[in-house]
């Protein structure tokens, strides 16, 4: 996705390195996917589940309706 | 060699046979209570070694301010794996396990420039105009 869109920035987190972020966010399972801040994506979905999850808090920053709405 | 096997490595530097242009693998680390700075350095230098086309740095992440913020990392071990585009995928922790293998995949695209998505999640994706951060946890296995 990085790849895609420079607007987008990624990073992976080893949560048991990490208890204070674990704690931060809730972490009870992994993989666990948090964008901005507040959206949430458990385990790994397929590719069109993830973008779409994904894009809807994408839209909201937007204000731009979703592209697979 | 942290790299469990011959065989293991041997399977490594054959999948980074198909890089087409260089990577960097930006790492940064703190000389001080950080415990697992020195076994994540181990793996990126190890891993470095598997191709012509990987190239390994380090940073100290309370000294080399510049890079810090050039990078945007804020804790440690990190370590970036830079293409051409300047930056990408960031690693917190040790890259080992099966995030070892998220990190050849990442090298690869990083590489190759081809996200690998469909035509759909890319018509998507181009129609994100905001600064979005995506988090994801896992678990070393």
């Amino acid at each position: 996705m990085m790849i895609e869109n420079s607007n987008i920035k990624a990073t992976v987190i080893s949560a048991t390195e990490y208890p204070d972020l674990v704690r931060q966010y809730g972490i009870t399972g992994v993989p666990k996917t948090v964008v901005n801040d507040n959206v949430e994506i458990f385990g790994a979905p397929t590719e069109e589940v993830f973008v779409k999850q994904a894009l809807e808090e994408f839209s909201l920053d937007n204000g731009k309706p979703s592209a697979l709405a | 060699m942290i790299l469990p096997t011959e065989f293991e490595q041997a399977k490594v530097r054959e999948l980074l046979a198909s890089m087409t242009s260089s990577v960097r693998l930006v790492f940064f680390y703190q000389s001080f209570l950080c415990e697992t700075c020195p076994p994540a350095r181990q793996i990126l230098t190890e891993l470095s070694g598997l191709s012509e086309r990987l190239t390994f740095e380090e940073y100290n992440l309370q000294l080399d301010r510049d890079k810090v913020e050039e990078f945007g990392v804020d804790k440690v071990p990190a370590v970036v794996v830079a293409g051409t585009r300047g930056d990408g995928l960031c690693f917190y922790g040790i890259p080992s396990g099966y995030e070892l293998s998220s990190m050849v995949d990442a090298i690869l695209l990083e590489s190759n420039g081809d996200s690998g998505l469909s035509t759909d999640s890319r018509t998507v994706l181009a129609n994100v105009t905001v600064p979005t951060n995506i988090q994801v946890f896992v678990a070393p296995t």
